[in-house]
């Protein structure tokens, strides 16, 4: 038996659809440099307002949601695939369902939804849903696209040759499955004409903003949370070379989380015409959300448990443990910022964008870094990365950026939610709404600041990467001992 | 399918068994402070369902022992701070701006009210603290284009300037001397140099002499013979430093050409009335009240 065990690896490795991946991988990294530039100029727009140009296609509204959508949906969303799909592949020790054809359509179909939104929100087509903003005819591609998406993982898993589905693939999966059903209801629309961009929303009223929020947080749970644990899963055993801390946890936190999640959506409507009682639901259930969120933390970091002094030496694991800090510390501050008497202060300030943030920049993007970094040198077969120093300088200039973000906006925020709240003996409010925009001048160039570090080191990465794909080796100071012989890729 | 559980060499845990692309996983039990945390939060929703309006059913939803509405909390609370003001808004409404001035302890409460309402009304164009900004006229100091007595601001603050909404806004209009083809450019600027002198700055006094039978001519009647300005007019001041719509030559010049008018919105009706006596009082406090 354990002979065959063995044997497996060095023969049986079937042809595994690497292709796909490497255009994803590619994607990943353009559409990210994208978004992180346009994120960046737009927090120098909130600083320097004559930075709109005056045109109505570079307002901050219109390029918000380019921002949001490319770095969500298009960064992380390239990144999803590019991972799930080389993980499906290897875990279940089959090649990708449907083929090279469905790989192909699923990668042009998926790129194709990209431009069609970021096309509509510059030119003002929107649905004005947050996160949503595709109108019904983006809306429609997408949802075939997602299920090409569906057939190809869910057909691998079907195939698979080992007993057991690796957990990284369960979290995948219910990523992929519940993504489409928030996503098809919450896009539910009349068009107003079949040949015109517009839409309206099936829903009214209370019970459209309800659907929107229970969309909208759950993408954050199952698209930035449950799919960025697949990717954890597999990444951060594989680079630390150590088996996953617990079992038993992976399974209860998994059930946990993903029943939990998909409750807290009504935390983001505290205080506006939604009944008391969904208010509280949704933020109990937050509250409940914590520990489930910190399973995936313990299994990340607990999976190092020996392996400790490979932090020392090895920056893209680096890279996957400050991920998963990063998400401890955000899937901390969410349940807080739930509670109600806490969201009473932080709602509708710039304390939630610095918490978005802290989870985007430090948990999906951190993740996603890592995990690029571990696949090219494998999937373009060269021996290892270009340079291991510039993964560190990207480590350290991107987390002084992500670390400038946040507390400017956590100063900015709790300062502004403040200002807004405070009343003089006499009953009168003590600043205009144009005095707390005042105050918050010096924080959003801190920011912005922030942004110019982590998109500086994007393009290190970038260049990292390219250099790399080329089989090139930087001369440089080697990592200290031990580094290179684990980053010589396993096979 | 084999499973092939063995022993990690480093924690001392078993595995599982199950290998995926060289992936193993410990078989280690949950960690109990996780555990008990994650107890903790269900029990601190379970109280919090108890205290508060939670599960929904077919005809309601379980309203809590606490008895707490939102809806009625806020308006409770807003009905209190109402309460409290209203005290002094009575007073208030009850007193023209004179004699709110004039009582030391309703003027304070003038004061910090008129304040709070200019921040956010008034302050967008004349600034903060009537600072002035751009073409909007500075109210800290002790020039008033349409006068600065307490009834002189009230009126203006109602009524507005230059405005199609109020037919009793204040109103003039200044001849577009240049645009209009009263006076030619050399004639312009000539009497831009004589307006330069009533301030002490002519850099042409030939210019200026003779700009002055234009100025008596065509702008006096306003200004007054010596540029002391007219406020029933809303014209302004000419012979000191204060220039709202600049005070170079061509900035001048350009002003008589084709003069920019002011305008203001009335607050009559949009603010309450005692929001407008605070708001005199304010203003008329703020430096240079007449």
């Amino acid at each position: 038996m354990a002979s065959i065990a063995l044997g497996r690896v060095e023969a049986a490795a079937p042809a595994y659809n690497e292709d796909v991946v490497r255009w994803f991988t590619i994607a990943t990294m353009f559409w990210g440099i994208v978004g992180f530039l346009v994120g960046t100029y737009i927090a120098f727009q909130l600083a320097y307002p004559v930075l709109n140009l005056d045109l109505e296609w570079t307002t901050f509204g219109r390029l918000r949601p380019v921002h949001t959508s490319a770095v969500i949906f298009a960064f992380g969303g390239n990144a999803l695939m590019a991972t799930s799909l080389y993980v499906v592949q290897r875990t279940c020790r089959t090649p990708l369902f449907g083929g090279p054809l469905l790989a192909t359509f699923l990668f042009w179909g998926y790129q194709l939804f990209i431009v069609l939104a970021a096309v509509g929100y510059v030119t003002g087509i929107t649905q004005g849903r947050e996160y949503a903003e595709p109108e019904w005819y983006v809306d429609l591609w997408l949802t075939i696209v997602w299920v090409v998406y569906l057939i190809v993982f869910f057909g691998t898993i079907l195939n698979r040759k080992e007993p057991h589905i690796y957990v990284a693939n369960w979290f995948f999966l219910a990523f992929i499955v519940t993504v489409a059903m928030l996503h098809i209801v919450n896009n539910l629309a009349v068009p107003v004409s079949l040949l015109g961009a517009k839409s309206y929303s099936l829903f009214a009223g209370v019970q459209d903003a309800l659907t929107q929020w229970w969309y909208g947080h759950n993408a954050v749970g199952f698209f930035l949370t449950a799919g960025f644990l697949g990717i954890m899963y597999y990444f951060v055993p594989k680079q630390a070379e150590r088996p996953v801390y617990s079992y038993r946890l992976s399974i209860i936190h998994f059930w946990a989380l993903i029943f939990l999640y998909i409750w807290a959506g009504p935390h983001h409507l505290h205080f506006t015409a939604l009944p008391d009682w969904a208010q509280v639901l949704g933020m109990t259930f937050s509250v409940m959300l914590w520990m489930p969120s910190w399973g995936g933390m313990i299994n990340g970091l607990m999976t190092l448990s020996g392996a400790w002094d490979k932090l020392r030496t090895d920056p893209v694991l680096r890279f996957l443990v400050v991920s998963v800090a990063f998400y401890g510390m955000s899937t901390f501050e969410g349940p807080l910022m739930s509670i109600r008497q806490v969201n009473a202060l932080s709602h509708y300030t710039d304390w939630t964008v610095g918490h978005v943030h802290s989870g985007a920049l430090g948990w999906v993007a951190f993740v996603t870094f890592g995990a690029v970094y571990y696949l090219v040198p494998r999937l373009w077969k060269v021996q290892r990365l270009y340079s291991l120093r510039l993964v560190e300088w990207h480590f350290w200039i991107a987390t002084l950026g992500i670390v400038l973000y946040i507390t400017a906006m956590w100063v900015s925020g709790i300062m502004q939610g403040l200002m807004w709240r405070s009343y003089d003996s006499l009953g009168f409010l003590q600043f205009s709404f144009i005095e707390t925009v005042e105050a918050m001048h010096p924080f959003y160039v801190i920011r912005a600041f922030g942004g110019v570090l982590f998109l500086a080191g994007a393009l290190i990465m970038a260049y990292n990467l390219y250099r790399t794909t080329k089989g090139d080796i930087r001369v440089e100071e080697p990592m200290p001992v031990g580094a290179a012989a684990r980053l010589a890729p396993a096979e | 399918m084999p499973v092939k559980v063995e022993k990690d060499a480093l924690t001392g845990t078993e595995t599982t068994g199950h290998e995926w692309d060289g992936i193993k996983e410990l078989n280690t039990p949950l960690p109990k402070w996780w555990l008990w945390t994650f107890y903790a939060t269900i029990l601190f929703s379970v109280v919090w369902w108890i205290l508060y309006p939670s599960w929904p059913s077919l005809t309601g939803y379980t309203k809590g022992i606490l008895g707490s509405n939102q809806r009625l909390e806020i308006e409770q609370r807003l009905a209190e701070a109402r309460a409290r003001q209203q005290v002094w808004l009575d007073r208030i409404a009850a007193k023209t701006p004179a004699e709110i001035a004039a009582d030391p302890e309703l003027a304070r409460f003038a004061m910090v009210g008129g304040a709070a309402a200019f921040a956010t009304n008034c302050a967008p164009c004349h600034g903060a603290g009537g600072a002035g900004q751009g073409f909007f006229p500075a109210l800290v100091d002790d020039e008033w284009i349409w006068g600065g007595t307490l009834d002189d601001i009230e009126y203006t603050i109602r009524h507005g300037i230059r405005n199609a909404d109020d037919p009793e806004a204040r109103a003039s209009a200044m001849p577009a001397f240049g645009a209009d083809g009263i006076l030619d450019r050399a004639r312009i600027r000539d009497v831009t140099q004589f307006v330069l002198q009533l301030a002490g700055r002519a850099t042409d006094p030939a210019a200026a002499e003779r700009g002055a039978p234009i100025y008596a001519e065509n702008c006096a009647s306003c200004h007054g013979e010596q540029g002391e300005g007219m406020t029933a007019l809303g014209a302004p001041r000419l012979s000191d430093a204060i220039w709202l719509y600049g005070g170079t030559p061509e900035r001048i010049e350009a002003q008589i050409w084709r003069p920019r008018l002011g305008v203001m919105p009335p607050w009559q009706g949009r603010l309450s009335e005692e929001t407008i006596k605070m708001l005199t009082v304010y203003v008329h406090n703020l430096g240079g009240g007449q």
